[in-house]
């Protein structure tokens, strides 16, 4: 019965994000308020379906109901709790649901928290999110509905989540990432709306911004999550793969990252306004791109799935909508530059076009490498492979003249900047990053070494000329505190993410130039001495989990003979998917991670293949990416958009 | 700004678009053998059934021939088993087997209790021929013509689909001789 | 990142790190062994590496590294090798050749592109200035007026 009822709820949905995308939209087209004015409650119900239809998932997971397909294949009853729950979007049609689910409570959101809006842009966003809701929804409910029943005779238990998503990883890293995937919608929403009713002013950029600095931060979140469960749970020690679907969520990052430097140009200076339109397109339409590629089985991933052209062709058809109609808006639509202001060669607007330049080149360099395999294999010239040591190639150079002019576009004044100026603003920070790049090596390696010069080099050159502008806004005043809380949270939010990025720029020249690693045939008694580390195998014994066996190594870690600690990893059976696990077993530290796993059982010593990473600095890799999610999270609450809602609290 | 220019990144997108319809007909895990149109492999190679005898290409160069790669510790290759037979039975082209890192007690067994549909069995122990060759699991099915040139592979499960589409390809290489 | 989605598709029933242990006499070598099965795809397991790979093919490619390393073969032969037998697929850095001229120049060009683009309509616009003889700082407060004004009137 509960599961008709979700299934139920979600026809219901469907039927009013289907009015959501027609009568709030009629409505602004004629300026009939009244129609106009049932894009709120439409929201709302919209939103309350959904989750009700959520709920009776959850519902058919948490009471083992295995008469459901999708509650079969994705649970059992052995499963703990917290994984049965977090199962819900351990496959296709589930994560689809929360898809849906979570574009439901952005919308939500947007009726909610607008209401400084005229009522007939907010009519025309949350009609433009209604239009995708339909899409989706209708997506579910023809090819992929988590609600198919195995009548009358279902499996007695469930096949069981696979277990490496049974972790903690899997409970919080989807939710975050479609949280982000699906925000850029809101921009986007709020750009379709612009170019409908013709109204390119710099309002709309100054409405969208808190929306795409929020969806951007949970993106970053979800990425760097990821990045961190791939890396202690696959057991390989690698945090990037390059894969396509791991790149299917970096291209929206990077053309949002875009984005909201470009908004907040239109913002202040009501310039780049047809091209920050064309970004608000992009970073959403490379989300749904990045879906129809994950979904579709048109490449393969890491882990290849069951391939499925019927699903594939529908969300193609979803994309050539919505994409191809939104490009076409835009092509007959879009301004012609009517700059609303002027700005020289030499300002900062100059320069942030430039990083524009830089990071939509990065996404499509990924997009780029992610689709050639299947271009060429379309053309009919044969397979081919594009993977890591390419994108490694060209990602460096670019990132790195991005990052030198990331360091520039702060130190440059807002329409003109005089060279003078410039060269007084940045000869100390050069001189400093040079000279800490020059050093670092020698210190910390035994040597020169290029990479790490170019890493920390521009590492140091973020932080330094960031600290320089920061100390510089305190040259005119006596009071420093109270300068401190004059700085607004958007400056204090781009302050955090600048440094993040150079938080994330060291740990990725430290661990991929100093990381050690080997593989060893270690019995029990055996030492290996890494970087300092001497490790001794103890041997290995069975223990027993919830629904697994494994077999544990002990191995006693030591530093010039003093106890570090002592580490398990485990090779883990799975008994319902029988299935083998290799659970890394890790002890992380700000500067170094070392970091364990365990292959097969060699011989018939109690001898086992030992794999032993050193990984210094790895963790400087998450911490930045959370430093910028903290950082876009921190604009959110600037007074700016923090005040305008109170006082319309007022006013209502 | 010229108006056209805002027209470009529709144009490029449905030509993505494009692409990405193609690409849904199309195996992303469908391998073309990097042998086609080349030589096989030369090899010398123990047989299976009578391990003193050794095998090399002269032994099967001179008309078209099946290679089909099999191992007992391969599921799949128990289920193309039947369709080998049948195979055999139709008696248009000779299968010569490549026992792919077997243990060669177990695959004589095999070919004792459900039958032999090969000519004779190449005993690769080590997949040493197989690296050659490409092979990059169990069961590949090799097309070789008359010079010895490998025409066509199939991976995965032979069934009497891919008998009539391998027919097909025989009845060419025919014509063209 | 969103693998995880996928795997719950798959049917796949093992995965796990790939684990060997090779002896190496010299340090070169065995920083070649790495960089050489870091770079190369697992025909079987598709997008893997085959460092990470534990198919059983995967196992037979560094084995045949491993004894072509310590044959003393170069790297531009174990690479010709495996492409010989695999195809240009094993590589995940592809070859530069035509076919890949797009791939490896494409980036490039695309930023000399954009950067031209810029150049290109900064000037145009520079000269629409001229020719309007308005270069209009002034305006600018009015516009910020103006984009209050917009802000105002949504709040009612």
């Amino acid at each position: 019965m509960i599961p008709e009822l979700g299934e139920f709820a979600l026809i219901l949905a469907l039927g009013f994000s289907f009015i959501l995308a027609t009568i709030p939209l009629y409505g602004a087209a004629t300026l009939n308020a009244l129609w106009m004015d049932y894009a709120k409650p439409l929201a709302k119900a919209q939103f309350t379906f959904l989750l009700i239809s959520f709920m009776c998932l959850a519902y058919a997971f948490a009471n083992d109901d295995f008469s459901v397909q999708y509650v079969a294949n994705h649970s059992n009853s052995q499963l703990p709790m917290q994984f049965k729950l977090s199962a819900i979007w351990g496959g296709h049609e589930g994560s689809l649901l929360l898809w849906a689910f979570i574009l439901s409570g952005w919308t939500l959101a947007v009726s909610l928290f607008s209401r400084g809006l005229p009522l007939d842009m907010l009519a025309r966003v949350l009609g433009v999110m209604g239009i995708i809701a339909t899409g989706f929804i209708s997506f579910l409910l023809w090819t992929s509905s988590p609600f198919l029943r195995y009548l009358p005779r279902f499996p007695a238990d469930g096949a069981d989540l696979n277990p490496l998503l049974q972790d903690f990883g899997l409970i919080v890293h989807p939710p975050m990432l479609y949280m982000g995937y699906v925000g850029f919608s809101v921009a986007f929403a709020f750009a379709i709306a612009a170019l409908l009713s013709g109204r390119l002013d710099a309002a709309w950029a100054r409405w969208s911004r808190p929306w795409t600095n929020i969806a951007w931060a949970f993106l970053g979140a979800g990425i760097t999550l990821g990045s961190w469960w791939a890396y202690y749970e696959l057991g390989w020690g690698g945090w990037w793969f390059w894969d396509p679907v791991e790149n299917a969520s970096l291209m929206p990052w990077l053309v949002g990252t875009a984005l909201i430097h470009s908004l907040a140009v239109t913002e202040k200076r009501g310039v780049f306004k047809s091209w920050t339109l064309l970004l608000a397109i992009f970073a959403f339409s490379l989300s749904l791109l990045g879906t129809f590629l994950v979904r579709s089985g048109v490449l393969t991933s890491v882990h290849a799935f069951a391939s499925d052209p019927e699903r594939g062709f529908f969300i193609l058809v979803l994309l050539l909508l919505t994409i191809g109609g939104s490009l076409t808006l835009y092509a007959f639509k879009a301004p012609n530059v009517k700059s609303e202001s002027s700005f020289g060669w030499l300002s900062r607007e100059m320069l942030l076009l430039i990083n524009n330049v830089f990071l939509v080149v990065m996404a499509i360099t990924v997009l780029l490498g992610t689709l050639y395999p299947l271009l060429i294999d379309a053309l009919g010239s044969g397979k081919i492979s594009v993977g890591p040591p390419y994108f490694n190639a060209l990602f460096v150079p670019i990132m790195s003249l991005l990052a030198l002019s990331m360091g520039i576009s702060g130190a440059a004044r807002w329409r003109q900047t005089s060279i003078s100026g410039l060269k007084k603003q940045l000869l100390v920070p050069a001189i400093i990053s040079l000279v800490v790049g020059l050093v670092f090596p020698f210190i910390y390696g035994d040597g020169f070494n290029f990479r790490v010069f170019l890493g920390i080099t521009i590492s140091t050159w973020i932080i330094a000329t960031t600290a320089k502008e920061f100390k510089d806004k305190f040259r005119n005043t006596n009071s420093i505190t109270a300068k401190l809380s004059q700085l607004t949270l958007s400056y204090y939010g781009m302050m955090l993410a600048h440094l993040g990025v150079a938080v994330v720029a060291i740990g990725i020249t430290l661990v991929s130039t100093y990381s050690e690693e080997r593989d060893m045939r270690m019995a029990p008694g055996d030492k290996i001495e890494l970087a300092d580390y001497q490790f001794e195998f103890k041997g290995a014994k069975k223990v027993k989990g919830a629904n697994f066996t494994a077999d544990e190594g002990t191995i006693v870690i030591t530093l010039e003979g003093e106890p570090v600690v002592t580490l398990y990893p485990q090779k883990r059976h799975y008994t319902v998917k029988r299935s083998m696990m290799t659970e890394a077993s890790i002890d992380p530290g700000l500067f170094r991670d070392l970091y364990l796993a365990m292959g097969e059982p060699l011989g018939n010593d109690g001898a086992w293949a030992i794999r032993v990473h050193y990984k210094p600095y790895v963790r400087w890799l998450w911490l930045g990416g959370l430093l910028m999610a903290l950082g876009g999270l921190l604009t959110v609450f600037d007074k700016r958009y923090r005040s305008k809602s109170s006082s319309e609290v007022a006013h209502a | 700004m010229p108006r056209l220019l805002l027209f470009i990144p529709l144009a490029l997108f449905i030509a993505l678009s494009f692409f990405l319809w193609k690409g849904l007909s199309i195996d992303p895990r469908k391998l073309p053998s990097a042998l086609i149109d080349k030589p096989f492999p030369e090899f010398q190679v123990a047989a299976l059934l009578q391990p003193e005898r050794m095998l090399s290409k002269a032994d099967f160069v001179g008309k078209p021939v099946l290679v089909n790669v099999w191992a007992t510790w391969c599921p799949s290759c128990r289920q193309e088993h039947e369709q080998l037979l049948r195979i055999a039975q139709d008696n248009k082209i000779d299968i010569i087997g490549l026992n792919y890192k077997d243990e060669r007690a177990a695959a004589t067994n095999w070919l004792r209790q459900l039958g032999n549909p090969y000519l004779f069995n190449i005993y690769d122990e080590a997949g040493m021929l197989g690296l050659d060759l490409g092979v990059y699991g169990a069961p590949e099915t090799y097309l070789l013509d008359a010079q010895g040139v490998v025409r066509h592979r199939h991976v995965g499960v032979v069934t009497a689909q891919t008998w009539v589409e391998l027919q097909a390809m025989i009845q060419a290489l025919g014509v063209k001789q | 990142m969103l693998r995880f989605f996928i795997i719950a598709l798959l049917s796949i029933t093992s995965v796990y790190a790939a684990i060997d242990t090779y002896e190496f006499k010299d340090k070169d070598k065995e920083l070649r062994f790495h960089k050489l099965s870091a770079d190369m795809r697992c025909p079987k397991c598709q997008n893997q590496n085959l460092a990470d790979s534990n198919a059983a093919i995967a196992t037979d490619l560094k084995q045949k590294i491993y004894l072509m390393l310590e044959a003393d073969k170069s790297d531009v032969e174990i690479v010709d090798y495996m492409v010989e037998r695999y195809g240009d697929f094993v590589l995940y850095e592809p070859r530069f050749n035509a076919q890949n001229a797009v791939l490896w120049l494409g980036p490039g060009v695309l930023l000399l592109l954009g950067l031209i683009t810029i150049i290109w309509l900064t000037r145009r616009r520079d000269n629409k200035n001229d020719e309007n003889s308005e270069s209009r700082p002034e305006l600018d407060a009015k516009q910020q007026k103006q984009l209050q004004q917009v802000l105002n009137k949504g709040k009612k």
